[in-house]
């Protein structure tokens, strides 16, 4: 992407992502308010008026969900966006959004978990996004920005790709991201592309039949064929979706593992590695689900040993574990509860790994 | 030196979430990478406050500050809570009026400004955080004082807009001490 410096300006990232989801052509939000999330609703409720769109905060999480599932019935571009707690209480809505292939962008700021938690940065809904955001047989696109930049850039992705496949999509970004503010250019967005939604349950004025958009299904054999088709579309979104970058991999001994807010104390325990003569890189997933198996595959002919580091307990460690098929040990250094893992504490963990290796 | 690793602390309403806002826009008008993360949460007027801000001609790897080479601190619990994480060589900017600092190390720069005080005789009551960046200013150079004034300019919202030139008297104010 090319943005030109002079247009750069400084934004927090919630307000970012609000701003750049107005420019992908988002017109309504529904949600209710929550730290480290709450800047989104506050920009949401100024500018939305201004745009000729609809800002409603709901009476509740389980309220705001189910009036995205709605207007996402009625063929717009609707998002929420809120914190852990706020997003548990959404996996209801969330799995019938599934049910009903309906395209929608929600984002998560995580904080510390579990129950309420506390309100510092976390990393640990990733088993939540990735694997069971509610019941039934489902999967979610799961972005994973690491600057305010990407915050924009990978917003406007995913109303797209939400539309172009009919699945929601969950921008998973921490406090730390919300929070901060970094220079950005949002760039030109073409809104002509947004596909047709000829299955939207919108007024026709009895010129076609009419639409239903529903998840319920009393026969099985019908339900089982549904949820295999869904998957055939799934195969597809894994084959052409997955996105990571690679930096300073080629040579790397031993290769980090890590996604968002993480992956910027990464990169800079990585530089401080390289100076003292430890060949480390880094594999910065951008999209969890799906999670980029092939990169890291990659990796695992070349890495003597990988390091998830995580703002969790350590749950990315299974999928890396699964893309190389456990042909390397798969080590693991986090913080949890609000912590951040900085890039010295990052870097002891390398040297010590570096040590084993000789 | 022209990357900067700078905290700001003090108690909320002393205006250094704000400050460090009108660092991070100086960096960002020199074209330089930049980044601000404020403390958030249960803070108030009267809470603690602090906030993180990076100048670097790199791209900005953690945004989160811990060892500063910048410490600018307005209350007696920011400075004894900091004090021993500014990097050896680096500069700490002390509102004097409200920090009794008795600080022992000698491989660190330790400004002592009345800031509080002096923004209080100038009539510049609420200014004191901007007189203690005249002064980061003058000593560090992280950004041109025009660089500054612009910042200042988009920081400070179009209802306040007639605030601006008090704001630059008061750079002047800290440049001058």
């Amino acid at each position: 992407m090319t943005e030109k410096q002079a247009e750069r300006v400084l934004m927090k990232g919630n307000e970012a992502m609000a701003e750049a989801a107005i420019q992908a052509g988002c017109r309504h939000f529904f949600g209710y308010p929550i730290t480290p999330s709450t800047e989104i609703a506050a920009y949401m409720s100024k500018r939305m008026p201004k745009v000729g769109g609809t800002y409603l905060q709901a009476e509740s999480e389980v309220a705001a969900i189910n009036m995205v599932l709605g207007a996402a019935a009625a063929g717009v571009r609707v998002m929420t966006g809120s914190s852990s707690p706020g997003i548990s209480l959404k996996s209801e809505g969330v799995s019938y959004l599934a049910g009903c292939d309906l395209p929608c962008v929600i984002i998560n700021v995580q904080r510390g978990g579990p129950g309420l938690g506390g309100i510092q940065p976390s990393q640990a809904d990733y088993w939540q996004a990735t694997k069971a955001w509610g019941h039934g047989d489902f999967q979610i696109l799961v972005y994973a920005p690491s600057t305010v930049q990407e915050m924009v850039n990978l917003m406007m992705e995913a109303f797209d790709k939400a539309d172009e496949y009919r699945i929601p999509a969950l921008m998973l970004v921490d406090g730390l991201l919300g929070q901060m503010m970094e220079p950005i250019a949002f760039p030109e967005k073409d809104l002509s592309t947004i596909p047709a939604k000829p299955w939207a349950t919108n007024g026709h004025k009895h010129k076609r039949e009419h639409n239903i958009v529903n998840s319920l299904c009393l026969k099985p054999d019908e339900l089982e064929q549904q949820v295999i088709a869904r998957f055939a579309r799934y195969d597809i979104i894994k084959a052409k979706e997955a996105q990571a970058e690679e930096y300073l991999v080629d040579d790397a001994d031993i290769v980090l593992v890590a996604f968002g807010a993480t992956a910027r104390t990464t990169r800079s325990a990585i530089d401080m590695a390289r100076e003292k003569d430890i060949k480390a890189g880094m594999i910065r997933p951008i999209t969890l689900w799906p999670f980029p198996e092939k990169v890291i595959q990659k990796a695992a002919n070349t890495a003597q040993c990988f390091l998830s580091v995580e703002m969790s307990m350590g749950q990315m460690i299974d999928d890396i574990k699964l893309a190389i098929n456990c042909t390397k040990p798969v080590h693991f250094y986090g913080r949890t509860g609000g912590m951040v893992p900085m890039p010295v504490d990052i870097l002891g963990k390398i040297e010590e790994l570096a040590r084993g290796l000789k | 030196m022209t990357n900067y690793n700078i905290l700001l602390a003090g108690f909320g309403g002393q205006g250094i979430l704000f400050s460090g806002k009108v660092m991070a826009n100086a960096g960002l008008v020199e074209g330089k990478e930049v980044s601000w993360l404020p403390s958030y949460g249960p803070e108030m007027r009267g809470g603690t406050a602090n906030c993180s801000v990076c100048l670097s001609e790199r791209a900005i790897g953690s945004p989160l500050v811990t060892t500063p080479d910048i410490l600018v601190v307005m209350n007696q619990p920011s400075y004894e809570k900091y004090i021993d994480a500014v990097v050896p060589g680096g500069k700490v900017f002390i509102d004097s009026t409200l920090i009794q600092a008795n600080c022992e190390r000698t491989d660190i720069d330790i400004y002592e400004i009345p800031a509080t005080q002096m923004a209080k005789q100038q009539d510049m009551s609420g200014l004191a955080n901007i007189i203690l960046m005249g002064k980061v200013l003058k000593e560090t150079g992280f950004a041109a004082t025009e660089s500054v004034e612009a910042a200042i300019r988009k920081c400070v919202s179009a209802r306040k807009a007639h605030l601006v030139d008090v704001n630059m008297q008061a750079i002047q104010l800290g440049m001058n001490c």
